[in-house]
């Protein structure tokens, strides 16, 4: 799998996320520890709220909009919510969040 | 056959005794009922509610005149019993005598009288009933002094009452501290500090010589030789079991009236009960132990077995914002151990006194809410050396690491007493729940239980709560969230308790239940660490939500609003120039003046965020806060400066309060505003705090709100300086932020400690008003800063704004 590096993790605060402009959409990278970045869609399934701008706490996401909670592993909406975002591989190396160019350059917008 | 039954005395000894009867035997007795007050049977204790204000004689009548007819007993009220002739088996009243089979003594006891000169002048009263009560509220509202003597249970319910209806009073007490035989020193010295934060006057150690006066009580001499001038002089000295009746019938009589463990006095056809009598050498002066003797009364005129036995009791006082507590033996003696937990700052004291392996005593002020639990540890003697170490912090902390507070009451014993006053236990609570019952109120008709003094409430709840499970909505101290056991309460009690001042060592602590919290509690914690460690503690942007983050409004669509302040509603030509400009370079859709006196810019860029702040703030305008759970505007009218009927400067405060205030954490939002009349242009009267200008001063509201509920604010004071005003404010908001739990507005944390907490220790106790008002102050050399300002300079900060990568470029070529 080709990597493309995007940022150091101190780029993104400590559970907290940026967002990554992509052809496919804004992706939002979610630091959920020291080491640990999620990379998912960044819009909600329910009305479209920005996931980047939600509270991470463990590893799940809560939308900011009406507080659906997302879990980053599978994508899935927690509780009662029924909903799913995409979830991309992504990897922290030597400091350095990397996302597989792969799944980025294989789809095309919507 | 139906025999005759007199009983002597309306009280609540003898009304349990024909609930029992009516109960099992309806028909067993045909009941003739004495009472020297011209009423029935009434909850007695609640009588200083009455006097307070807070009740009314009709919410606390127990049994009403219907009921008497309906269950066809003959009622004899408003007539003394002068005589028993136990040889005839006759009752004989003012109006008449009567033969009975069975006699009931219930004649309660009487005020004790310190016999000094002067204590029979009119204007001098005592506290046993309804008609005392009555006649220190026709005092009181004539206003003036009164003089309370006796600083025990009754002393200091009719003080507080007093107080409350406007009197200036002072208590006598002869011992070094007040209620010595419920309290020890410290927490006697805690009680006296609330109450004279109230404005009551304490002296002890003061020995009444002399109630002095021509044709009424007009003062008071102490043995020092101190005179108290008194329009009103209230005896609570103690009292004495009314055995008048039984002397003169030869009865067997000690201290009281002498009964065996059936309640049957010396003669076998005549029973006695309540706080008249005496038994195994006891004397009683609380509900509880009469409540269990009205349950053996009736059976034994039923001629079911039945023994009484002393139990130990617990007291409280029901003066609210005195939060006390005590149990068993706590005097000091050899090879009793102490522990001892002080939280001096919040007034929180509590001691435990152990033997051995039990707990044989227990004080608590300040904060009463394990009680009961303490109580049950004591009653039963259980061994506690297992949990010595965390004893002193109650159920929560026993058994592992899930502190949950509900596990407690879930571990208690079924015959664990949860109704001092009703002697209800758990296990007859739980099983009229699973029978149906509900809610508090199910609960309370069918149980007695929380029907008296309340204070078990709490618990009840509770067991309704681990009873049904979800079906039972909790309506407080409900656990913050999933992550954690802890109420708001709890939380914010901890983190001072055990000084905790960083997120991790809440969690770790407190034993959070999940990594790092969740969207629900890690707010919450976050501000309840910096409203109480502004010094230490760091703010966490990731801990709030988008809003307060990034110091904008999210919108549907995901772009922000920016809301410039404009001081007090004030605004200049050139602030107008700039936030016009600003609107035309960056394409802002929409510009709306808000409800809050001021401008927003509505449907900005998350990206364009610190680029229209710094122009804004070249234009010196700063952030308004429109999104934080701290100060939003202060609303002003034109006051003074242009109104014909302004009487202060009341856009000039406004100006002077939001410039002040402006930056700090709240628990919620806070919305002010001043208004320079009566006719209060500004809405100040629905405000969180509202001012209210009037020719001689400031009259400052509180509790107003007019979003999903509306609420009219509550006087709080009234002040003759804008300093006054500023430094009451000040206090106001600290101390709201300081207590009040995360997202309640002022008017909900009011409905929970009452204004007249607030009132005591911001109004009435000046050196904690300027204390409060310096932490606010010292909060505020932290927080009081515009964070567009601080955000837009910073460059990492700035470069959250905008995505870490564009890979729509790369993914272009
Ligand atoms: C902009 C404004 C409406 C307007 O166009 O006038 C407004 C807009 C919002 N209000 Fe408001 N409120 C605005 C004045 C009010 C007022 C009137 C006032 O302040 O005099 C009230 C009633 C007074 C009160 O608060 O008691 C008001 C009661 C609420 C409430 C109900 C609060 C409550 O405790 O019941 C909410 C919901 C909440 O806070 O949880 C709310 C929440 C909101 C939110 C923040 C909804 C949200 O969570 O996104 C809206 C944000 C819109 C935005 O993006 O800017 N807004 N809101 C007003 C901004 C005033 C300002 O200059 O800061
Ligand atoms: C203000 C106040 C607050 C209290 N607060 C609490 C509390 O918080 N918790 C608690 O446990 N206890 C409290 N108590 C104590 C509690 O009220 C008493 O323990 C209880 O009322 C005693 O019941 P009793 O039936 O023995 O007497 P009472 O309730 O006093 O009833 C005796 C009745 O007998 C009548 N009587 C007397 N002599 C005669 C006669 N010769 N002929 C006809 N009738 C006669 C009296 O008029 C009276 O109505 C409080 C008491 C007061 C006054
Ligand atoms: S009332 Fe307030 S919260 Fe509701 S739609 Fe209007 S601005 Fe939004
Ligand atoms: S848009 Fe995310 S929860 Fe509604």
């Amino acid at each position: 799998m080709n990597w493309i590096d995007i940022c150091h993790i101190d780029d993104i605060p400590l559970r907290g996320a940026r967002v990554v402009k992509t052809p496919l959409g804004c992706i939002g990278l979610f630091r959920t520890g020291e080491a640990e970045v999620f990379a998912a869609a960044d819009s909600c399934p329910h009305k479209g709220g920005p996931l980047s701008e939600g509270i991470v706490h463990g590893q799940s996401v809560t939308c900011p909009l009406h507080n659906w909670v997302f879990d980053l592993n599978t994508g899935e909406a927690q509780g009662a919510d029924e909903g799913r975002i995409e979830t991309f591989p992504v990897q922290v190396e030597g400091g350095r969040v990397l996302i597989a160019e792969a799944v980025l350059g294989k789809r095309r917008a919507a | 056959m139906t025999q005759k039954l007199v009983i002597i005395g309306a009280g609540m000894a003898s009304g349990r005794v024909i609930e029992h009867l009516l109960d099992t035997a309806p028909d067993a007795y045909d009941i003739t009922l004495f009472n020297a007050e011209p009423r029935g049977n009434y909850n007695r204790i609640m009588l200083s509610p009455v006097l307070s204000g807070d009740k009314t004689y009709e919410e606390i009548v127990t049994h009403s005149d219907a009921w008497y007819a309906e269950h066809c007993i003959t009622c004899r009220f408003g007539e003394h019993v002068t005589a028993i002739d136990r040889d005839a088996k006759t009752v004989t009243g003012e109006n008449g005598t009567v033969s009975y089979d069975k006699l009931v003594i219930a004649t309660g006891s009487a005020p004790f009288i310190i016999p000094v000169p002067g204590h029979d002048l009119p204007g001098v009263i005592s506290y046993r009933d309804l008609d005392d009560t009555n006649a220190m509220i026709d005092a009181a509202a004539k206003g003036g002094k009164a003089v309370v003597i006796g600083g025990g249970l009754l002393g200091l319910e009719a003080a507080a009452g007093l107080k409350e209806r406007g009197m200036d009073v002072t208590v006598l007490h002869l011992m070094g501290h007040l209620m010595e035989r419920q309290l020890d020193e410290a927490a006697g010295y805690l009680l006296r500090k609330d109450l004279e934060a109230r404005g009551i006057i304490v002296k002890t150690q003061a020995s009444t010589k002399a109630i002095l006066g021509e044709d009424r009580a007009e003062a008071v001499l102490l043995e020092s030789g101190e005179t108290l001038g008194a329009d009103l002089v209230v005896m609570a000295v103690g009292i004495r079991p009314e055995t008048r009746l039984a002397n003169d019938a030869h009865l067997a009589v000690a201290r009281g009236i002498e009964v065996n463990a059936q309640m049957q006095t010396s003669d076998p056809d005549v029973y006695a009960l309540g706080e008249c009598v005496e038994f195994d050498g006891h004397l009683f002066g609380l509900v509880a132990p009469l409540y269990d003797q009205a349950k053996v009364l009736a059976d034994s005129l039923l001629e079911r077995p039945n023994a009484f036995v002393v139990k130990e009791l617990a007291t409280k006082l029901k003066v609210t914002g005195c939060d006390l507590f005590s149990a068993g033996d706590f005097a000091e003696g050899e090879g009793r151990e102490d522990i001892v937990f002080r939280d001096p700052a919040r007034g929180i004291y509590k001691r435990l006194v152990i033997e051995g392996d039990r707990l044989v005593g227990a004080v608590m002020y300040g904060d009463t809410a394990d009680g009961s639990w303490f109580f049950g540890l004591i009653k039963d003697g259980t061994d506690i050396d297992e949990m010595r170490e965390t004893l002193i912090f109650g159920p929560a902390f026993q058994g592992g690491a899930s502190a949950d507070p509900l596990s407690a009451v879930a571990a208690l014993p079924l015959d664990a007493e949860i109704c001092g006053c009703n002697g209800v236990c758990k296990g007859t609570i739980v099983e009229a729940i699973e029978g149906g019952a509900t809610d508090l109120g199910a609960v309370k008709a069918t149980t007695k239980a929380s029907a008296s003094c309340g204070t078990c409430t709490g618990l009840v709840e509770q067991l309704l709560q681990v009873t049904l499970g979800d079906d039972f909505q909790m309506p407080q101290a409900q656990p913050i969230c999933g992550c954690t056991g802890h109420s708001h309460d709890d939380l914010r009690r901890l983190i001072k308790s055990k000084e905790l001042k960083s997120q991790a060592a809440v969690w770790q602590e407190l034993g959070w239940t999940t990594l790092n919290g969740c969207h629900v509690c890690r707010p919450a914690v976050n501000y309840y660490l910096l409203a109480d460690w502004p010094l230490e503690y760091r703010d966490d942007p990731q801990s709030r939500f988008v809003n307060e983050r990034k110091h904008a409004n999210i919108q549907k669509d995901g772009t922000f609003s920016v809301v410039p302040r404009m001081w007090g509603g004030i605004t200049t030509p050139d602030e107008l120039r700039a936030i016009a400009d600003a609107a035309d370079k960056y394409d802002v859709p929409t510009v709306k003046v808000t409800g809050g006196q001021r401008i927003d810019l509505l449907g900005v860029k998350g990206e364009d965020l610190p680029s229209i702040w710094g122009d804004l703030n070249r234009a010196g305008l700063v952030s308004g806060h429109a999104y934080s759970k701290g100060l939003r505007t202060v609303k002003t009218c034109v006051g003074t400066d242009h109104c014909r009927f302004g009487t202060q400067d009341s856009t000039g405060l406004g100006i002077k309060l939001e410039k002040h205030l402006w930056g700090s954490w709240t628990p919620h939002k806070l919305k002010l505003a001043v208004s320079g009349c009566p006719r209060n242009c500004a809405e100040a009267t629905c405000k969180d705090i509202g001012v209210v200008c009037v020719d001689s001063g400031y009259e400052i509201h509180v509790g107003g709100a007019a979003g999903m509920e509306i609420r009219g604010t509550e006087l709080l004071c009234k002040v003759a300086t804008e300093e006054e005003a500023i430094e009451v404010i000040s206090a106001m908001t600290q101390i709201y932020r300081e207590n009040a739990r995360y997202l309640d507005r002022i008017y909900k944390w009011l409905d929970r400690v009452g204004l007249d907490w607030v009132k005591a220790q911001i109004v009435d106790d000046v050196e904690n008003r300027k204390a409060l008002a310096e932490r606010f102050q010292l909060s505020q050399s932290i927080y009081r800063k515009d964070p567009w300002a601080e955000h837009a300079k910073d460059s990492t900060t700035r470069a959250q704004y905008a995505p870490v990568a564009n890979l729509t470029l790369e993914a272009a070529e």
